[in-house]
């Protein structure tokens, strides 16, 4: 294949999965990502890797965890209601600290909800992905390219921290087809896993994989130490956008496909010479609180725009100390807002701004 | 000169097993076969929930926990990613047969070429005596105080039968270890299951009558006796499946 490709956001994280050495996949049909499952279906024969049907999200990420257990790159992928069944076992790999990587095309939701994009899986993603003390790397892609270099990110940060890393998308990104760059033919300097365990062969002492602490005083050790790596990523792995940002006196916050509605109503707006700009989270764990911190020195107002009831707002305060004031649009159930709508909102914003 | 020695792939530390408890013969028995094979460098076992949890402590190979009943989705993860390394699971009744039951029956009818030890004890022994899904009608447990009734907490199962019938199983068979002659046909049957999957032929699975004294409320030896008047009965013993065998099904 080429290089360059039009491609499905769902193909687009399969192929650049495969590209970056991860040879096994673990699944389970559901819609709007069913795609990846079939992608891998078609291609892991050919280089020589597997493409597993499961018979529950529950198997397939107990799969991956055996995998990423025994050392090999792995991945699951799933929508919403899958992801719900999955929070067992990425709970288990966070205390087993094992890479892998778990792709979540996100539907509308609770329950079966439907099958129109959505991210309303925010709070789970970036606050509960699981019980415990525990954080997953979490990123947004917002376009079909970032679907594929996100992918490569994804599993880097997951074998340099030993940490799940969640690629957060939505069924638009995951359905739609944009040309996509795929920057590298195949990856094959897969880091060494000293600690998995894949057969001890004699030569070292045996390795034990377990999240398993009775001694409360030894599992609050083994959580410390998972969060000094916590405190690395954040300040090594935060990733984010700024447009037209620097005179902005609104400062709209948005990840994923809403940035890219948001960006035409930007435009719009900026014709009518409405000062707005956009930050758009890359990484949605850790958070880029510093960019937005910086922003609220200069802006007036910040809007954040999501597909669901308003599961980051908290987040945006929380990073600018509340210092101007923040104010939510957001369609949910799978609706997505027009660019005029969310000029609308824009408009009665600048409107207040200037009274 | 006979030497009972301890098996080089069990581990040299302190079991924490109740006194009678049959985890401890089945634990040597499973380092037997891995000795007698010579696999040990090449085996990854996956530990589960239930009294066997800190299985991982105990053998020398190297060692993945797994959560509740999730053992034989875990084992399928080392196994298609390492094909040539040897995977067992040594699971409990409540966790093979009760909350892991779809991974179990997936496994087996994927016939994913791994090992399984299941520890068939018809109580839950780590939470302290409660109903399993492999409790005798009649019997008495914390959360069955007047009995198993099966038309309140419905029948016991019985899995070796179950399994048999799946495509993917190449061998299964009950075993007991309440007399040494017992023992010592456990002993057989385990080390042929890893035989099997060195040979690659599809998934084995020993089920073990075991005994639990302690939630039993029995001395050790009434437990064995228990396991022979009372379990066996609903548990026959034998091969239910044997793909390598000529005729050898029952």
């Amino acid at each position: 294949m080429s290089n360059k490709v039009l491609m499905k956001g769902n193909e687009a994280i399969a192929e650049a999965a495969i590209r970056n050495g991860c040879l096994y996949y673990f699944g389970y049909p559901i819609t709007p990502q069913t795609e990846i499952a079939e992608y891998m279906a078609k291609r892991m024969p050919k280089v020589g890797g597997l493409c597993l049907q499961a018979e529950s999200e529950i198997a397939a990420i107990n799969m991956v965890m055996g995998a990423a257990a025994s050392g090999v790159r792995a991945m699951t992928s799933s929508s919403s209601p899958g992801i719900s069944l999955k929070s067992e076992g990425i709970s288990y790999i966070v205390g087993c600290d094992l890479p892998c990587v778990i792709v979540n095309v996100q539907r509308g939701g609770p329950g079966l909800g439907g099958i129109q994009p959505a991210q309303s899986d925010y709070y789970q993603a970036t606050k509960a992905n699981g019980h415990g003390d525990l954080h997953l790397f979490v990123v947004a892609p917002a376009s079909v390219q970032e679907m594929a270099s996100l992918t490569g990110t994804a599993f880097d940060v997951a074998d340099k921290y030993r940490t799940p890393a969640m690629i957060l998308a939505d069924g638009a990104l995951g359905q739609m087809m944009e040309p996509v760059n795929f920057n590298i033919e195949q990856k094959t300097d897969l880091p060494q896993k000293e600690w998995a365990a894949n057969g001890h062969g004699g030569k070292r002492k045996k390795n034990i994989v377990n999240s398993l602490y009775l001694n409360a005083t030894e599992l609050e050790k083994s959580i410390l130490k998972r969060f000094e790596r916590y405190k690395e990523i954040e300040n090594n792995e935060i990733r984010f956008e700024e447009y037209k940002v620097e005179d902005a006196d609104i400062v709209i916050v948005a990840y994923g496909i809403t940035s890219r509605i948001c960006k035409s109503a930007i435009e719009l707006a900026r014709a009518k010479g409405i000062k707005v700009g956009i930050i758009r989270p890359i990484t949605l764990w850790p958070y880029p609180k510093a960019a937005l911190k910086k922003a609220a020195q200069t802006a007036k107002h910040f809007l954040v725009v999501e597909l669901n009831m308003g599961q980051m707002v908290d987040d945006v305060k929380v990073s600018i100390d509340c210092k101007v004031p923040v104010s939510f649009y957001g369609r949910t159930g799978g609706v997505l807002p027009s660019a005029d709508e969310l000029l609308a909102e824009i408009e009665k914003i600048n409107g207040g701004l200037n009274k | 000169m006979i030497v009972f020695d301890k098996p080089k792939s069990l581990s040299d530390v302190p079991l924490h097993y109740c006194p009678g408890c049959t985890h401890g013969i089945v634990h040597r028995l499973v380092a037997q076969a891995i000795d007698a094979l010579d696999i040990e460098k090449d085996t990854i076992g996956i530990a589960s929930v239930g009294c066997s949890v800190f299985a991982y402590n105990y053998f020398e190979c190297d060692m993945i926990q797994a959560a509740h009943g999730r053992a034989p989705a875990v084992a399928t993860g080392v196994k298609r990613t390492h094909p040539d390394k040897i995977v067992f699971t040594y699971q409990g009744d409540g966790d093979l047969a009760a909350i892991g039951t779809a991974e179990t029956v997936h496994a087996c009818t994927r016939g994913e070429n791994i090992t399984i030890i299941f520890i068939n004890n018809a109580i839950y022994g780590m939470t302290g005596g409660q109903m399993a899904p492999t409790t005798l009608p009649g019997q008495v447990t914390t959360t069955s105080p007047y009995g198993r009734k099966p038309e309140i907490q419905g029948n016991p199962i019985r899995i070796c039968e179950m399994l048999s019938t799946l495509e993917g199983v190449a061998y299964a068979e009950r075993v007991s270890v309440d007399t040494p002659k017992n023992v010592l046909n456990a002993k057989r049957a385990i080390q042929k299951a890893f035989q099997n999957q060195i040979d690659k032929k599809g998934l084995s699975i020993i089920e073990v009558l075991s005994t639990c004294p302690t939630n039993w409320g029995m001395t050790p030896n009434d437990a064995l006796g228990w396991v022979r008047d009372v379990m066996m009965p609903y548990y026959p013993l034998g091969v239910y499946k044997d793909i390598t065998a000529k005729g050898g099904n029952k």
